[in-house]
């Protein structure tokens, strides 16, 4: 194996596959307000806050909704599609529970929100933006499930976007 | 400007190193203490307090430490590095009430020796977190935990969005490095460097580079304000605060506020730069130089457009043209910034602009009378501008 240069892309060892999701990943901390986002994910669903007064959808959580100032909300599946907005490759420093360097991203969902979650099944040289991917869901600590997301191979990055 | 207008009149700061050999709240009075001897006024004088909520040296120890009798103002701003000009802010509003008198704002860290900013803590798990935890959670749960994540995901959609390269960043350092390479205080003095050993650095977290990030620093800056009338009296060219603003912008999220329509913009600054401009009655062009927070070098392009020094995707070509040098038209961070001098969030930055306004700078623009002073971005921030008296 060839020497590669420092900082170059080349010296990034391929990685993450959902496979190497390590049972060591932290469990969310959680309250009254994010509660049923986790408990739905344990049930291997994404779900997203919905507003019963004007229909807003958000992310994350907040008890009011920001366009209406409504208390009244209720939760909605998301299909769970959507494609890379942005997305971080993280070296340093180590984190417990991630194998370096791993892949943060920034998802906008088909339904218009925007989550921030991992990409796993894919290697770190392949992710772009504009990349359709879908849920999946990697166990915590604790058994419960964090919800991230693959790539969607049927369907191209179509920038520009 | 009035007679009731706050003015810097003091600057204080300690040595910027990795390992101070002293306690924060050491530092912290003998930045206040230099800061006092500089401005000519009596420790005594002190009558107001402001720092972070996340400096370690509260005001009560502060005090009790120099003897102060009576502290009658003693504010603390919050989001970290975003606050820096919130604190002079809140002095300036304090020294036009009457509430105080004379107010000293100050900021110590043994951020390189202590709590490393860039090595965070692991968020607590379980049920019953405080809404701020659970705020930080969205990301962190997800390996987002350092602030060099967050600055990266802004950077790679800018980059997405405009075409810029990871070279347009690396020329944000150069440019602070070789200010800070004459800059005797600065912890790389003598040290320029190279595009090319930009490029060569070590990631952090794609698209940054190591020399995309700031020094973590051990060290304190301390600034004394009063009002004008009695600032005229003193042994220092006042400088005043010609306008000063803070502000959150819609759906904010702390430090990692990516759930609105774009990411490589800075609505908060914008408006915090309207603000400022219609205050001081200047403009971008009025400006003889700007002290620009620098924790990663991104940010130094999104303020350059956030405040209208040059117009949306433009900022890369703006610095590659010289721009931010001293024979540039809007020199930046002369004194190396927080990329080259310390990472002092933030407030060295303030005591350099008051040095340049002076004229007493290492690296002084000729003839500086205005600048505009940033804080902390991709959070709550703040900003203003400074004056030399007339």
């Amino acid at each position: 194996m060839s020497t590669p240069e420092p900082g170059s892309r080349a010296a990034v060892p391929p990685a993450c596959t959902a496979g190497d999701a390590r049972l060591s990943r932290a469990a969310p901390p959680v309250n009254r307000d994010s509660q049923f986002f986790w408990h739905a994910a344990g049930e291997r669903r994404l779900v997203f806050q919905r507003c019963d007064a004007c229909a807003e959808l958000r992310h994350p959580p907040s008890p009011s909704c920001p366009r209406c100032t409504s208390l009244s909300w209720s939760t909605v599946d998301s299909p769970g599609r959507g494609r890379v907005f942005s997305f971080t490759i993280h070296h340093h420093p180590p984190v417990p529970g991630f194998d370096l360097p791993y892949i943060v991203a920034l998802i906008e969902m088909d339904e218009g929100l925007k989550i921030v979650s991992n990409l796993v099944a894919i290697r770190v040289d392949e992710v772009a933006i504009g990349q359709h991917v879908e849920i999946d869901f990697v166990p915590a600590s604790d058994g419960s499930l964090l919800p991230v997301f693959r790539p969607v191979h049927d369907l191209p990055a179509s920038p520009p976007w | 400007m009035s007679a009731t207008t706050a003015a810097i009149v003091g600057i204080g700061a300690t040595a910027f190193s990795q390992d101070s050999g002293r306690s924060e709240l050491h530092l912290s009075v003998e930045a206040i203490l230099a800061a006092v001897t500089d401005a000519g006024l009596a420790v005594h004088d002190i009558d107001g307090l402001v720092s972070f909520d996340m400096d370690t040296s509260t005001s009560g120890e502060v005090a009790r430490s120099l003897g102060l009798p009576t502290v009658r103002f003693f504010p603390t701003t919050s989001y970290g590095g975003g606050g820096t000009c919130s604190t002079v802010q809140l002095a300036a509003i304090a020294l036009g009430s009457g509430d105080a008198e004379v107010v000293v704002c100050y900021r110590g860290l043994n951020e390189r020796s202590g709590t490393r900013f860039g090595l965070p803590a692991p968020l607590p798990s379980g049920s019953g977190a405080t809404a701020a935890v659970v705020a930080r959670s969205w990301g962190a749960t997800f390996g987002l935990v350092s602030p060099a994540d967050t600055w990266a995901m802004l950077a790679r959609r800018y980059m997405h969005e405009y075409g810029a390269c990871s070279a347009d960043f690396g020329r944000v350092t150069v440019a602070a490095r070789e200010f800070a390479a004459t800059n005797p205080r600065a912890r790389f003095h003598g040290r320029p460097i190279t595009l090319e050993e930009h490029q060569a650095s070590r990631w952090i977290v794609e698209p940054l580079h190591l020399l995309d990030c700031c020094m973590e620093s051990d060290g304190a800056v301390a600034v004394a304000l009063t009002r004008l009338e009695r600032a005229r009296d003193l042994r220092q060219p006042p400088v005043v605060v010609a306008a000063a603003a803070s502000g959150f912008a819609q759906g904010q999220l702390g430090m990692a506020g990516f759930y609105r329509d774009e990411l490589s913009g800075l609505p908060e600054l914008q408006e915090i730069g309207k603000r400022l401009w219609q205050r001081a009655g200047a403009g971008p062009g009025d400006m003889d130089l700007a002290i620009l927070y620098d924790h990663f070098t991104p940010s130094v392009l999104f303020q350059l457009e956030a405040l209208g020094f040059c117009a949306r995707g433009e900022a890369p070509a703006f610095v590659d043209d010289g721009n931010l040098g001293l024979a540039g038209t809007l020199p930046v961070n002369p004194h190396g910034g927080q990329l080259g001098e310390a990472y002092i969030h933030g407030f060295n930055g303030v005591a350099e602009a008051v040095r340049q306004l002076r004229g007493s700078a290492v690296n002084q623009v000729q003839g500086a009378s205005r600048a505009v002073v940033t804080s902390g971005t991709g959070l709550p921030t703040s900003g203003m501008i400074l004056e030399i008296a007339g």
